[in-house]
């Protein structure tokens, strides 16, 4: 399958000295829905700002369907839609204006334009807001208008840099809907994000950059069966005697709320067997934590990454 | 990118740039109108009566080229300045940055539309001093010529300080240190005949002279200077400012990190 992105020894050091990225190698398959995570500061945007020549690289190879940067810019600008992190429209424009112009700079015809700019809009539920200037919208409206603005052109790839920072969570759930869908109908999508639900919900591949580094690129799979434990947040019935649980490691939280680590080895099912035979009921039962978080962590944390890379 | 699709960027670029400034008009169109209405009353009406002749001309019909030329200069670099700083301030610019537009695309879609409020403004200002003066045409393609060439080199230089200014600051020093005392003393007021030799000489350093004594020759047929020299000057700066834009754009200076 064609490679719709590929990153190859990818460095960037900005003036002053910083060194965002430290030679990354990378790559997206056709049709991909792929995560880029990492902490603050860790290179996503710059990696993203150099696939879409905004920030100029220092070293380094970025093919977009096979089209170097370096050679064929401007064919490999045509392929990619860009949602930025911040929001980079003119705020006194209205909606409409921003998306048609937005469309002329990729060489579609107003009329046409005209068209695409409804078809997005009302998808993206701002049709009412069409005449408006883009100041008077609000944060979530904001996001989905870059993400219209972003299709314009109807590009083979999407990339999407935190597309749902400060949005709510019905708004973020109809965005991943919306998102599934272009991905069903062919778009290639790359998205960094901090919600790492996010990512582990969306996401078949993903890669972790941390300090410039890709210190994991591998399918969500494959990652996820990394992580040996997992730990889950028991709600006892209240007056429960106290819970004595072998074999497994656990917390007593309160009167009622115990915490239990649970090896990839062990069996959840052993655990309410014992709590069953102490005459102990088990009301709710959840994950402590986002399960991606964890390997996140745990991979980010403590310098991990420089083991990982030889380095 | 085909020309065709280059063509379409290239009006989108212009369209934005248009409406920009017509939204605006009581900002962008009404105060150069105002302003030089008022020059036309002070200088042309009230103080002109009492100087007489200039170069065989009264003194209305002869300030009304410079008059027209300074707010052609004026407004075509106001206007590409603070939009393309507007543009970098509000990080939109980027919506251009990321799609196939070639650069050169860019400095004559704003160029274009430097130049659009610049001729436009400068057609109301000619409107209203048929309200003071009779205005006859001697040759109305060196009209034509010199103002297009005026207006483009002035949105050149618009472009370049906004490309480089890293606040709102920045683009009005260059028009109030440099613009203005230049085309004060371009010789929109006066013939730089009435000068001492030695300030003759240094007149003819600032370039506003030549393109207001140009215009000024298509209205009433005199100039201070020699024609072709006028539109040498002119094309030696379209082609050098155009240069400088073009490269500081390709660079990125002041645009990508």
């Amino acid at each position: 399958m064609e490679k719709a992105l590929e990153i190859t020894s990818l460095k960037k050091t900005y003036k002053g000295g910083f060194q965002a990225l430290k030679g990354i190698d990378l790559s997206v398959k056709q049709g991909d829905f792929f995560a880029l995570l990492g902490p603050n500061g860790a290179g996503k945007s710059t990696t993203i700002g150099v696939i879409t020549s905004l920030v100029n690289k220092t070293a380094g190879q970025v093919k977009v369907f096979g089209h170097d940067i370096d050679q064929a810019l401007e064919t490999a600008k045509s392929f990619i839609g860009l949602v930025p992190q911040e929001f980079n429209f003119n705020q006194f424009e209205s909606l409409t204006k921003i998306l048609v112009n937005q469309a002329g700079y990729y060489g579609v015809e107003r009329s046409l334009a005209h068209k695409r700019a409804e078809k997005y809009l009302k998808q993206l539920d701002l049709w009412d807001k069409k005449d408006a200037p883009a100041r008077n919208l609000s944060g979530g409206m904001k996001r989905r208008l870059m993400i219209a603005r972003a299709l314009m052109h109807e590009p083979k790839v999407l990339i999407l840099d935190e597309p749902t920072a400060g949005v709510d969570i019905e708004l973020r759930r109809s965005m991943w809907d919306f998102l599934r869908e272009l991905n069903k109908q062919g778009i290639t999508i790359i998205l960094t994000t901090h919600y790492l639900e996010e990512a582990e919900m969306l996401c078949r591949n993903i890669a972790i950059i941390d300090s410039g580094v890709i210190v994991e690129n591998t399918d969500m799979k494959s990652l996820l069966a990394k992580l040996d434990v997992e730990t889950f947040v028991l709600d006892l019935k209240l007056n429960s005697p106290e819970p004595k649980i072998e074999g497994f490691c656990y917390r007593v939280i309160d009167g009622h709320t115990i915490e239990v680590d649970v090896k990839k080895s062990q069996r959840i099912n052993d655990v309410f067997m014992q709590l069953s035979e102490q005459q102990i009921d088990v009301q709710s039962m959840r994950n402590k934590s986002n399960r991606l978080e964890e390997l996140f962590v745990s991979l980010v944390g403590s310098g991990a990454h420089v083991a990982a890379q030889g380095e | 990118m085909s020309s065709a699709r280059n063509m379409i960027a290239l009006k989108s670029i212009l369209h934005k740039e248009v409406h920009r400034f017509m939204r605006i008009w009581v900002q962008t169109l009404v105060p150069p109108a105002i302003t030089i209405s008022l020059y036309f009353v002070i200088f042309g009406s009230l103080i002109g009566a009492r100087i007489g002749t200039m170069d065989g001309f009264d003194y209305m019909s002869f300030i009304v080229p410079g008059l027209i030329m300074m707010s052609v200069i004026t407004n075509s670099y106001s206007n590409v300045a603070s939009s393309f700083f507007s543009a970098k301030w509000q990080r939109n610019v980027e919506e251009m940055l990321v799609a196939p537009v070639p650069n050169w695309v860019i400095v004559a879609g704003y160029v274009g539309g430097g130049m659009t409020r610049g001729i436009l403004v400068g057609c109301i200002v000619t409107f209203i001093s048929l309200f003071f003066t009779d205005i006859q045409v001697h040759n109305a393609w060196v009209i034509i010529v010199t103002v297009a060439l005026t207006s483009a080199t002035f949105a050149l230089g618009g472009l370049i300080n906004a490309i480089f200014a890293g606040s709102f600051d920045d683009i009005s020093i260059i028009p109030t240190f440099v613009l203005t005392p230049l085309t004060y003393l371009g010789g929109v007021f006066y013939s730089i005949s009435l000068l001492p030799e030695f300030w003759q000489g240094v007149s003819k350093v600032n370039p506003i002279v030549y393109m207001v004594n140009a215009f000024r020759y298509g209205f009433i047929g005199v100039s201070d200077v020699d024609l072709t020299v006028a539109f040498a000057v002119l094309g030696v700066f379209i082609v050098s400012l155009f240069t400088i834009a073009m490269m500081l754009i390709t660079k990125g200076i002041g645009l990508r990190s």
